[in-house]
């Protein structure tokens, strides 16, 4: 029956990788037996799609390693080999692969290291989000009372600004707050805290709504008959229960938090040209365009969509398969 | 010949690993004018007939063999467009649960109207008659002005006489009516089912009344089939089945059935269900831990372990900031009753009554607007949850009524077990802890293995099971059970009931015993409180309550009770000084 | 029902009175507003006049009480880099931006819903599936980066859509309008795709899962074996209650679109509000910021009430509020 494949699902997603002990050998073989294991099993396209994110996860983590080129290395510059198209096309110098931009970097060591940066911004600020997110809304939800209303309002509010119109008004707010600090050092962090500060309204509203829920089941009851202190009973019993849509909604906002980045930095905004995540380079590329140096624009325009969507992919087949409502 | 004709009918369920067979090799047939009963416990199958008959099987379910002849007329492989139109004339379809059966956008009027349009050349006007007069017939009073109202302005017995007009606008000349009282209360069902009684002979349609209610069929059906995975073992007139069971399995359900008229010793053990049950081993309480905790009981017992004085609770039913402009709703209203050492108290109301809500305050789980409750002479009503609670915290326990929510399903059965023994610091040693969890599953009939599972690994009466150990691992003095069986099957109850009966007599427990199920109760409690409205109608002696009722409420409850008497009395082990001292047998 | 609609009011003018105060300190506290008006060479004297005019010796009270004040007269001061009135500015950027967002609304609810409605009833018709995998691109693709795509397509290869302006104007007075112009209407169309695109699979994937949610109710079930015909329980009985969590986001995505229209006026150089306040965050000009705030707020506070009022419309349970008999 539908129901039971359900369970399942939710006992898979309950024992959330921990695997320990004599029990998980049963738990790793029911995982491999269960309705998830299947479904990621049975699409080519959501295999592909985590084989992409991995690889880019790896080749960003390894970039300083795996890049042809140094791309920050101001002794290896020149201006000579700006503007170099890719490879396959007449007139290129074939070291460089992809071609180079204006200053005369590598494009495809640039990617590698805009990936990296675009990568770590986007996992910083999304677990500041799900950390500030789960955080208030398990509270809210449990406590209740003005805390609760106080905080949903907030997130009211700020839920009718779109998150990009919150991290440009934070970077403005920052800059003006410390005109002194370079936009080198800072800029890092400053995205970091933008996106995260606007996107944790999705984590707290959805903790808040799952762990009413969860409050007013009697599991819950019981442990406060017990006499289990409220903390416990948050963290113990209540936040292992409302993790599965906080999981799908932290992939997807890897990929919202990816996207922020590339266009905060493609404002202007975000990370400076001299260490260029995958935005600034496509905003150094769109100079370019008209002149006919596409690939500058190009190349990192295809590697940012192609990432954000293999996340986005797996998040979607993430939401479905935790969702026993949908099969 | 036959209004509805099945044969061999055989449903499947495809899934992944494995073809699930939801009702195999069913014959069944119904007759104008009669109400035909299809019992069983959940995942008999049952529902899934109707479905089958309805053409609205949830895919992937198919029907992989059999014929369904409606007047003579097969339609089990009729292509959908045609079905549609078989559904609307000749069939239709009553719903458990009128709350999520009626569009909340639309009115009364546009769904009727639609739908009598939909199967009757009638103009718009003639259709709204039309409408008037079914609602009239169902029993709406002021159906004129009521019509063109939303379903949220509609109770729940009135919406599920909408759902039946809604039913009866094609003149169908069958009705397959799913579990159609379940989501109701006692006073409301016997409405409901009086009126499908009534259609049934006034309009000389065929019903076909699925249920898990043993009660309903007996006092509704001409005939009653009963399922058993997904079969149908034993089928003929309801007296007949009942009365004088052939198939073992329906001997065991009949006997299963909590009865309103006879007092029994305990519920007979239904082997064909869950296997052969374990018996219940006694421990020595002198060495066992259970016993433990008696021996440091102070000296000074009250007469009553718990006495509720004058207790109200309000729930703010609209927030104002104008103190005048809130609206309290009172759910315990000025009660005051005291519960003795170590009997069984029962409290039944409706829902809504205000039951479960003093379960809950004397659980400190809420704290009464006023009121004291005394526990063994000291007033806990307003501890709060700290310290000062501790020791009042491990002395009373509770028993929840949904076995799947009321244990983590993230957490293992050991963990949810030594839960509040690692809270309430009663064992020295992890060691120990472990050992005292093993013997506690194993008193509840689950065995040792059980610790390492998690609890979506069981059923639901093992759940309750589970649910129980963890209300031990206290060692409480009190247990409050609130509606411990009602998510449960009856023959699964059955064994819930007796574990709590014996534990009880076996650790001198005092228990308060909330159900709206009366049989149950007649059952299962010494002494019984009545609950209406928040109030407290009366408490009496069990069997001084059945027999001499005073309250009205209690009289209307009573009366209401399904009569079993004719239900065969085979492996029952009644009471006999309780059945010599009222004159029945 | 007047009920639920004054409560919402109120929220309203709280909200806006929050977004004030937050305007209101950024203007205030965020760098000294004296320095950014003045020149190096002013004399401490005439700083301490010009605090003293612009009354930024008075109590806190007192100043926000003016500056919500002079808000509600469409007074945000002066630019600190355009040395104009920042009300002005505003004004005038004011028409592109809407013409362009309205634009972009339509064409994402009119393509978005019907492509919802679409595949959510024929869950597993190939074209649905089509539909799903150009949605999940759609959502993939940054807005910034569909821009350049269709710049680099339909301008820079094909030559066939103009890349960057609003073409031909025509000045009503009132409102400089690029509606009744053929090149403002051509330099219309690739900003508009850009900015619905995102909005509009983010509108079709919406009525779809809500639209399988509702397709799964119980009284979806009974209209069914009530044997209302399909066409009446799809479009009658499941759209209509689609309806409701579909007003809400769209009232959100109508006003998400005058926000992304930030990285739309950049693309395509388009003369709006949004590239005025990415020039501004650059370049620290708080009272630009601060007023587009609450201008912005202002458009979504009026947005969320016309969504409850729509709310009454469609769903009887607030419309006709009272107890069950």
């Amino acid at each position: 029956m539908p129901q039971v494949t359900g369970e399942e699902g939710r006992a898979v997603a309950a024992a959330g990788g921990r695997p320990q002990t004599l029990d998980d050998r049963r738990f790793v073989s029911r995982a491999l037996d269960s309705d998830i294991y299947h479904s990621f099993k049975s699409s080519k396209v959501v295999m592909l799609a985590a084989l992409v994110s991995l690889l880019f996860i790896v080749a960003a983590a390894f970039a300083p390693w795996i890049a042809p080129h140094d791309p920050f290395d101001l002794a290896t510059l020149s201006l000579l080999d700006s503007l170099n198209p890719p490879a396959w096309v007449e007139g290129s110098n074939p070291s460089y692969l992809l071609g180079t931009d204006d200053q005369g970097r590598d494009l495809l060591s640039g990617i590698l290291y805009g990936a990296r940066i675009s990568l770590a911004v986007g996992f910083a600020s999304v677990i500041l989000a799900a950390g500030i997110g789960i955080t208030l809304g398990l509270i809210a939800g449990y406590v209740g009372g003005t805390f609760d209303s106080v905080i949903m309002r907030i997130a009211d509010v700020q839920l009718t600004f779109p998150a990009i119109l919150i991290a440009l008004l934070i970077d403005g707010v920052v800059h003006g707050l410390y005109p002194n600090v370079t936009r080198n050092d800072s800029a890092f962090w400053v995205l970091v805290l933008s996106i995260g500060l606007s996107f944790w309204v999705q984590y707290a509203r959805t903790v808040r709504g799952s762990t009413l829920v969860e409050r007013n089941k009697e599991y819950v009851q019981a442990a406060r008959v017990i006499g289990v202190h409220p903390i416990v009973i948050m963290t113990r019993h209540i936040l292992p229960n409302v993790m599965g849509p906080v999981l799908v909604i932290a992939t997807i906002n890897l990929a919202l938090a990816i996207i922020t980045e590339a266009t905060l930095s493609f404002l202007g905004v975000g990370i400076p040209s001299t260490q260029p995540s995958l935005g600034t380079l496509i905003r150094i590329g769109q100079d370019f365009l008209f002149s006919g140096e596409w690939w500058i624009t190009i190349f990192p325009g295809v590697a940012l969509a192609a990432l954000v969507l293999a996340v986005n992919l797996v998040g979607d087949w993430l939401r479905d398969a935790l969702n026993p409502k949908l099969r | 010949m036959s209004l509805l004709e099945i044969k061999g009918l055989t449903v499947e369920f495809p899934t992944r690993r494995e073809t699930f067979t939801a009702v195999m090799d069913v014959d069944l047939d119904v007759q104008r004018g009669e109400i035909h009963g299809l019992v069983g416990e959940s995942g008999a199958g049952k529902s899934t007939i109707g479905n089958a008959v309805m053409g609205l099987l949830e895919p992937p379910g198919r029907i992989a063999a059999g014929t369904i002849e409606i007047d003579g007329r097969r339609v089990e492989a009729l292509p959908p467009e045609e079905m549609r139109k078989v559904r609307g004339k000749k069939v239709s379809m009553i719903f458990q649960d009128p709350l999520s059966s009626l569009n909340p956008l639309y009115s009364i009027e546009q769904q009727l109207v639609e739908t009598i349009r939909e199967h009757n050349a009638l103009s718009e006007r003639e259709a709204k008659k039309f409408a008037i007069d079914l609602l009239d017939q169902v029993g709406i009073p002021k159906p004129a002005e009521r019509i063109s109202q939303y379903p949220h302005q509609f109770s729940g017995g009135m919406r599920q006489r909408v759902v039946i007009a809604l039913a009866l606008c094609s003149n169908p000349d069958l009705v397959i009516a799913d579990e159609p009282t379940t989501a109701l209360d006692v006073s409301i069902q016997a409405q409901i089912l009086n009126l499908i009684r009534r259609l049934c002979t006034d309009r000389n349609v065929g019903v076909i009344l699925v249920t898990h209610d043993m009660g309903v069929i007996a006092e509704t059906t001409d005939r009653v089939a009963v399922m058993y995975r997904g079969r149908i073992v034993e089928r003929g007139p309801t007296r007949k089945v009942l009365g004088n069971p052939d198939h073992e399995y329906t001997k065991s359900l009949v006997a299963a059935v909590p009865r309103p008229d006879i007092k029994l010793l305990r519920f007979p053990m239904v082997s064909y269900i869950e296997g052969p049950g374990r018996d219940f081993e006694a421990i020595d309480l002198s060495s066992h831990w259970l016993g433990q905790g008696r021996r440091d009981r102070t000296r000074d017992r009250h007469e009553n372990l718990v006495e509720l004085k004058g207790l109200r609770m309000e729930f703010l039913m609209r927030r104002s900031l104008l103190p005048r402009n809130r609206i309290y709703f009172p759910a315990v209203d000025n009660v005051s009753l005291p519960i003795r050492e170590g009997e069984i108290f029962g409290l039944v109301g409706e829902s809504g009554s205000g039951k479960s809500t003093i379960a809950r305050l004397i659980a400190g789980l809420y704290t009464p607007t006023a009121g004291e409750i005394l526990f063994d002479g000291t007033n806990i009503a307003r501890l709060g949850p700290g310290r000062q609670r501790r020791p009042f915290q491990r002395q009373m326990q509770m028993i929840f009524q949904d076995p799947y929510s009321s244990l983590n399903p993230r957490m293992r059965v050991a963990d949810i077990v030594a839960e509040p023994i690692r809270h309430h610091e009663l064992a020295s040693s992890g060691a120990e802890r472990q050992r005292i969890v093993e013997d506690l599953l194993e008193h509840v009939g689950l065995g040792r293995e059980a610790a390492r599972k998690y609890p979506h690994e069981f059923s639901g009466g093992q759940r309750q099971r589970i649910s129980i150990a963890r209300a031990l691992a206290t060692r409480p003095r009190f247990l409050i059970c609130d509606e411990p069986t009602s998510a449960l099957d009856v023959s699964i109850q059955a064994q819930i009931l007796n574990l709590l009966k014996d534990l009880q007599e076996e650790l001198k427990l005092t228990l308060l015993f909330i159900s709206h199920d009366l049989p149950v109760m007649r059952q299962m409690c010494h002494r019984i409180g009545v609950m209406q409205n928040g109030q407290l109608c009366e408490v009496k002696e069990t069997e001084d309550l059945f027999e001499n009722p005073e309250h009205p409420h209690t009289r209307d409850l009573i009366r209401l009770m399904p009569r079993l008497d004719y239900l065969s009395t085979e492996g029952l082990a009644i009471d006999r000084a309780e059945a010599a001292r009222t004159g029945r047998v | 029902m007047a009920v639920f609609i004054l409560r919402r009011l109120a929220q309203s003018v709280l909200v806006m009175l929050t977004v004030s105060l937050i305007a209101f300190a950024m203007f205030r506290y965020i760098g000294d507003p004296v320095n950014q008006m003045v020149g190096v060479d002013t004399t401490p004297e005439q700083r301490a006049a010009l605090r003293e005019a612009l009354g930024l010796n008075d109590s806190v009270y007192v100043q926000f009480v003016r500056f919500v004040w002079n808000a509600l007269h469409f007074d945000f001061g002066i630019s600190y880099q355009f040395k104009q009135p920042v009300g002005e500015l505003i004004l005038s950027r004011l028409p592109a931006t809407l013409e362009l967002s309205i634009a972009s609304a339509i064409f994402a609810l009119v393509i978005g819903i019907p492509m919802g409605v679409y595949t959510g009833i024929n869950r597993d018709a190939w074209l649905s599936k089509l539909f799903l995998t150009v949605s999940l691109v759609g959502i993939s693709l940054p807005t910034f980066l569909i821009g350049i795509l269709l710049i680099f397509i339909f301008a820079v290869n094909l030559r066939l859509l103009p890349s960057f302006g609003r073409g031909d104007v025509i000045d009503l007075g009132f409102w400089r309008t690029g509606l009744l112009t053929a090149s403002g209407l051509k330099a219309l169309i690739l900003p508009a795709i850009t900015l619905g695109l995102f909005q509009m699979t983010l509108i079709m994937r919406l009525v779809r899962s809500e639209m399988l949610e509702v397709l799964r109710t119980d009284y979806i079930k009974f209209a069914r074996a009530r044997g209302l015909s399909e066409r009446a329980i799809n479009f009658g009985h499941a759209l209509k209650n689609t309806l409701i969590p579909v007003i809400t986001v769209t009232g959100l995505q109508l006003g998400a679109i005058i926000a992304f229209a930030i990285i739309t006026e950049t693309v395509f150089q388009w003369p709006g509000m949004g590239l005025l306040f990415l020039q501004a965050v650059q370049n620290v000009d708080i009272p630009i910021m601060a007023a587009y705030l609450m201008l912005i707020a202002f458009l979504f506070v009026v947005i969320n009430l016309t969504v409850d009022i729509l709310y009454t419309v469609v769903d009887p349970r607030v419309r006709i509020g009272g107890s069950a008999t």
